[in-house]
């Protein structure tokens, strides 16, 4: 059987550079596929929503570029998941052209460019909901409503291993994926070279966020994972790193609630049964786990909605007194909102850093510190209303009226006098899953070329 | 007994975001002696840490013993999914700070090294 090796050097790319030293490792090491994920759900529902990059673009091209560079030097296949933090169609697009770009750049020999779309049209989930196929909710939602679908700007669908195993199949030298399930991408090269799911989806699971399975802690650091004899190994590729049975075992329950199972589309990834040796110096072995595939398939979809513009604004402080009734502060600049913009068609949020600012109620000190910054947040359906709401939030303040203050000439100290234009605030409107016939029903693959 | 912060006997204490509806704690201590030794102590249970973060019962979605990592791992639903207009931690990366101050009512006979 041939082997999968696969490197990872990146657990989502683009939001921070790899680090090339450990990479020259990883690829000297000899690689079967060069493969990393480059989108997350950790980054908010804004860039979904508003279709752009949260990652710079020279980060992107960076690691693109190293790891487009390694793959053809080496003659393997290199892969790409959730292209462009998102993976929207266009920022499948996007990567598209940057790998052409690149290919160009170094006048490498022409090669087969594959990639896929991962977006999902209102018109086909709206077609769901009116068949009664039940878009189910994840996390305790309730089923997706039209309402809440046509409050959504954009909808993605995460793939699972499918339509990266047919780019392979097709010979594709380099994939560029719509949005997928991080173990994905890997969990499909090591399919595409016949080894058993348990083995193949617990490789991607593993290899997904790079040396966040090594220790000592240290992120963009690249990892080797392969199948050998029943087990995967994996072995960090930094000098000062080691992949340990407590990294690795620690990383399989990382930002995920349960430790023992993975859920991806086309069954369950079951790690109940694991176990982990530590046979070398910086590699651990793990066997055991299980895949449990699914009779109907169901995908998980993400969808961003707009809520609305949005400004920002700060104040901050250092009266005892004012600090003890900071809550009669802010309901004193919460009312001057409501007497100018009414109770509803808007949002105002208060952030008092040095009470609560970091965990809101689940803060258990209740005293807060000797000084308090407010950070106000005003979202609104224009950028006027936003600002003027954000504005009316944050100088109101000045003017509080407490009953008992000895200082009358302005409750808070402001850092400037003005408000800040931010982001759009968008929500995440959709967390669900639809069931689908076929597994490559929502991921349309295209193949091009690239290079001279 | 001896009393012991939980900062001092577990490697690590963080949260995160667990899908954007859920941000998952996790206590994970060097070796096993530790891990069960906590485990007995109680000071770490599903009663405690509603206390500890003033949830109701329904907040807490998940709350496992995960052998392999010597681990002790929880789970809450957030108010509003993250990343919504007025969330403070879009990760859900500094939630577990409580968590470090804990406790750990433990045997006189036990000896732990403080961990780093």
């Amino acid at each position: 059987m041939q082997t999968a090796r696969i490197i990872c050097p990146n657990g989502h790319l683009g939001f921070a550079p790899l680090k090339p030293a450990s990479f020259a490792l990883g690829v000297a090491a000899g690689p079967d596929f060069i493969a990393a994920d480059s989108g997350s759900d950790d980054i908010g529902p804004g860039p979904l929503g508003s279709d752009t990059c949260t990652s710079p673009l020279a980060w992107q091209t960076h690691d693109l570029e190293a790891m487009l560079l390694a793959a053809h030097a080496r003659g393997v296949p290199m892969i790409i998941g959730s292209a462009g933090d998102t993976g929207t169609n266009s920022r499948v697009d996007l990567y598209v052209g940057i790998i052409k770009e690149l290919a160009k750049k170094h006048g490498l020999a022409k090669f087969k460019l594959g990639y896929y779309y991962s977006e999902v049209s209102h018109a086909y989930l709206r077609g769901k909901i009116r068949s009664g196929d039940i878009i189910e909710g994840l996390e305790g939602r309730d089923p997706l409503t039209e309402t809440e679908l046509d409050a959504s700007a954009r909808v993605v669908a995460m793939a699972g291993v499918h339509p990266f195993m047919k780019l392979l199949d097709q010979g594709a030298d380099v994939i560029i994926g719509g949005r997928s399930s991080d173990s994905a991408i890997f969990a499909a090269a090591a399919l595409h070279r016949g080894y058993e799911e348990g083995l193949s989806y617990y490789l991607g699971k593993v290899l997904e966020c790079a040396s966040f399975c090594a220790e000592p802690y240290g992120g963009k650091e690249t990892v080797l994972g392969e199948i050998v004899d029943g087990g995967v190994h994996v072995t960090a590729m930094h000098p000062a790193q080691r992949c340990t049975v407590a990294s690795v075992a620690g990383h399989a329950m990382y930002e995920r609630s349960n430790p023992n199972h993975e859920f991806v589309a086309g069954g369950m990834l079951d790690m109940s049964q694991c176990h982990y040796e530590q046979i070398s110096e910086k590699t651990t072995r793990v066997t055991g786990p299980r895949f449990v595939p699914i009779d109907r398939i169901r995908v998980k979809l993400e969808g961003s909605a707009k809520v609305g513009e949005r400004f920002v604004g700060m104040a901050a402080v250092r009266d005892p007194y004012t600090i003890k009734h900071i809550d009669t502060v802010i309901a004193w600049a919460r009312q001057q909102v409501h007497d100018r913009f009414g109770a509803t068609g808007y949002e105002l949020h208060y952030t008092v850093y040095g009470r609560d600012g970091v965990m809101g109620p689940l803060e258990p000190v209740k005293t807060p510190a000797h000084e308090l910054c407010i950070v106000v947040q005003g979202v609104a359906p224009t950028r006027e209303m936003a600002e003027e709401v954000c504005i009316t939030g944050t100088r109101q303040m000045f003017y509080a009226r407490l009953p008992e203050v000895k200082g009358t000439a302005g409750s808070v100290a402001f850092l400037f006098d003005e408000v800040l234009p931010a982001s759009p605030a968008y929500r995440w409107s959709v967390n669900h899953t639809v069931a689908v016939d076929d597994p490559l029903e929502l991921f349309p693959t295209h193949m091009t070329e690239a290079g001279l | 007994m001896q009393t012991r912060k939980l900062h001092e006997l577990a490697k690590t204490i963080r949260s995160k975001n667990a899908g954007v509806d859920r941000i998952t704690f996790d206590i994970i201590f060097r070796d096993r002696r530790t891990y069960d030794a906590v485990r007995r102590s109680g000071a770490i249970t599903r009663d405690s840490v509603l206390a500890l973060y003033g949830l109701p019962e329904s907040r807490l979605t998940d709350f496992v013993e995960f052998d392999p990592a010597f681990a002790i791992k929880f789970t809450i639903a957030r108010l509003r999914p993250s990343g919504s207009a007025g969330d403070p931690d879009i990760f859900g990366a500094q939630q577990y700070a409580p968590l470090l101050d804990v406790e750990v009512h433990l045997p006189d006979n036990e000896v732990f090294e403080p961990t780093l």
